[in-house]
């Protein structure tokens, strides 16, 4: 294994990444490069003793290790950049990254179930009420409970702004009405923050000032809600350790006290929230695509073809550069972009969606060529390389999907919002 | 109550470990240095106690973390900082490189005396150093009782406890405080530090000490401040172990007992 070099690798780079932040975020600490190792280190062993040696066990179990998750919290992993007060860990984006392509490198699907958890913690924490932080996120920073994110739905994906749930108000009470669909640990999750739509008229027709994106609003869910139901685990093609549902909701009442923001806020808290999501799912894919790089690096040594270890096979040498070179070019460009959200750039959503687009793109790429360096045992569950193709295929599309985030960037080249 | 944890900075045992062949000493460039596994069981145990007994108002336990160890190993105190204890004294001197036993254990004495501690608690072995008697001659020179080798711990206020293994069976000894102990690996598995407890370590007092300011403590022991010029012990030769070769194997054509019992007494092993 290429452990040792790698710590070495993380380490300078923390160093350079850290000095081209411009600024660290307000209430957040600042980390020296001796601190990110540390931090590295320590989710690393946590990584290689509770992750690691279960994935491939999990993946085939279609296990939620919700134990583990619980474990994770108590070493602050669960809101990793979250004020302090509420039980966060108080770190940097950069911080976040750094640890979640260490989470991937034991377990894609469980490190991105962490992300997104972060994900939902830390909307809550930007966007919440002082009270609502207090009531809500002292248990979900701990991770003794989870937390989902609820936007997508049947009729809306990437077309985020044609939710079709609505929250009617009804003296003190919204009441909401919808499906909500590919929800990560739904069914487990404890809290659920949705994305419906408000400002509806009278005859529930939509108030034309309250059109699109206009018209949404986020609210807080707890799974105890009567009214929210589940369907069906959703069989996927990876992701197997964590569950993925539909979300009903039929005629939820939610008090008025549990809305995140003002009316109307929805659709921009959700997207603030997307920006870390696209970071978390970015170093992921990092993490897992270094996973399959080190066991490649591993079995060209050992095997031999034609009487000559795969390794002394210049092809085979100028993939594995290839592969080296993708992942240090993502991981340069996501470590950019979690610099500008840190500093509150305000380019920081188009670096984002940038660093997502280039960083799953070249994860998947580089655990297909780890697949095909492998040959047929990369296609054998026992060697974890296929597990990890099936877990990065789907972050090319969700978190926003690929075709998006080159709108987003698309948009910004040409100067339009 | 103070209790002071002796921790070691160690080359990684997952890692290759060189022994320099020139002067003896563990390459500590070759691999990467953490904390002694086993010091970290005690860390983790004592840390346990101390949370254990502010819970219950029993008292709070000040958790010292020490260690005498070339001055680039502070990340593994940082460690020990992250995972809970409040403060720590590193003994690093360049006049140390290499210190034997010995004048390890004196030097320890000095810088434990010079912390005052009710209780001293010391893995049973490294898995460097392997010597395993530290704890023994810490004790000798502080004219401190000793229970070595424990499997279980239990501090009270002016005791500790524990069981130890021996030939014979199990064994339950009781110590006045103040103390030393040694554990061995049946103490709980170390937590992981959290990121908290991490970016926390920086803020904790981590107090570097060198050898000239321990020379008071060090005369009260009656032992010299400086050895550089009277080593009691030198390495003489330093080889590398040869590798392994393959060994030889008997195929059983009913005469393989007698063959084995001969290479046995070819060797004297019989």
């Amino acid at each position: 294994m290429t452990m040792p070099s790698r710590t070495e690798m993380n380490r300078s780079e923390a160093g350079q990444a850290e000095a081209g932040a411009s600024q660290p975020s307000q209430g957040l600490s600042e980390t020296s490069a001796e601190e990110r190792a540390a931090l590295v280190e320590a989710v690393r062993d946590f990584a290689d003793a509770r992750l690691a040696p279960f994935a491939n066990q999990r993946d085939a179990d279609h296990e939620f290790p919700v134990e583990t998750l619980c474990e994770a919290g108590q070493l602050g992993l669960g809101a990793i950049c979250v004020r302090e007060d509420v039980g966060g860990s108080g770190l940097s984006r950069l911080d976040a990254i750094a640890i979640y392509e260490e989470l991937a490198r034991g377990d894609i699907a469980v490190a991105t179930y962490i992300s997104i958890h972060n994900m939902v913690v830390g909307m809550i924490d930007a966007e919440g009420t002082d009270e609502q932080r207090r009531r809500w996120l002292p248990q979900l920073t701990d991770m003794s409970e989870l937390a989902s994110y609820c936007l997508t739905e049947p009729g809306a994906g990437s077309d985020a702004a044609a939710v079709a749930t609505t929250a009617v108000r009804d003296g003190d009470d919204y009441v909401l009405t919808g499906t909500k669909q590919f929800i990560s640990g739904a069914g487990t999750s404890a809290v659920y923050v949705v994305m419906a739509r408000t400002g509806l008229t009278d005859d529930g027709g939509v108030d034309p000032a309250q059109r699109g994106s206009r018209g949404m609003t986020a609210f807080v869910v707890p799974a105890s809600a009567p009214g929210l139901s589940f369907g069906a685990e959703e069989q996927k093609m990876g992701w197997h350790a964590q569950p993925t549902r539909a979300v009903v909701l039929d005629g939820v009442r939610v008090p008025a006290s549990d809305r995140l923001g003002e009316e109307g806020e929805g659709f921009g808290i959700a997207m603030r929230g997307l920006n870390g999501g696209r970071l978390g799912i970015a170093a992921a894919s990092i993490g897992g695509a270094q996973f399959a790089l080190e066991r490649t690096v591993a079995y060209v040594k050992e095997r031999a073809t034609f009487g000559q270890p795969l390794a002394t096979r210049q092809h085979v040498q100028f993939e594995l550069a290839d592969m080296e070179t993708e992942l240090q070019a993502a991981r340069a460009l996501l470590e950019r972009a979690a610099a500008k959200l840190d500093a509150k750039a305000p380019d920081a959503p188009v670096a984002c969606a940038m660093a997502k687009r280039f960083a799953t793109d070249a994860g998947f790429r580089v655990a297909d060529q780890a697949l095909q360096l492998h040959g047929g045992y990369g296609y054998l569950h026992e060697y974890g390389i296929e597990r990890v193709v099936r877990d990065l295929r789907v972050h090319r599309i969700l978190e926003g999907s690929n075709e998006m985030m080159r709108m987003i960037v698309g948009r910004a080249v040409l100067g339009e919002r | 109550m103070k209790i002071v944890v002796l921790v070691k900075p160690v080359p990684d045992t997952y890692g290759d470990r060189v022994l320099s062949l020139e002067t003896g000493l563990a390459d500590r460039a070759a691999s990467e240095t953490v904390l002694d596994e086993i010091t970290e069981r005690a860390l983790e145990a004592v840390i346990r106690h101390a949370e254990e007994s502010a819970k219950s108002g029993a008292g709070e336990v000040e958790v010292v973390a020490m260690t005498m160890a070339p001055a680039d190993s502070q990340s593994t105190l940082r460690k020990a900082l992250a995972m809970g204890a409040a403060s720590a004294v590193h003994i690093a001197d360049e006049r140390l490189a290499g210190a034997d036993l010995v004048r390890t254990a004196e030097v320890l004495a000095a810088a434990l005396r010079r912390a005052g501690a009710d209780l001293i608690v010391a893995g049973n072995g490294s898995t460097d150093g392997s010597g395993g008697v530290m704890p023994s001659m810490l004790a000798e020179l502080l004219e401190l009782p000793a229970a070595t080798r424990l499997e279980t711990i239990e501090i009270t206020a002016d005791a500790v406890r524990g069981t130890r293994e021996t030939d014979g069976g199990t064994m339950t000894v009781t110590a006045a405080l103040p103390a030393v102990v040694s554990v061995t690996e049946r103490m709980p598995d170390p937590r992981f530090p959290a990121l908290k407890g991490i970016m926390g370590a920086k803020k904790k007092p981590l107090e570097v000490v060198a050898l000239d300011d321990l020379s008071a403590e060090l005369e009260g022991l009656g032992v010299a401040l400086d050895e550089t010029a009277s080593a009691r012990s030198i390495m003489v030769a330093a080889t590398q172990r040869p590798a392994r070769e393959a060994g030889e194997i008997i195929t059983d054509d009913g005469t393989a007992g007698e063959r084995i019992a001969a290479f046995l007494a070819d060797r004297r092993l019989a």
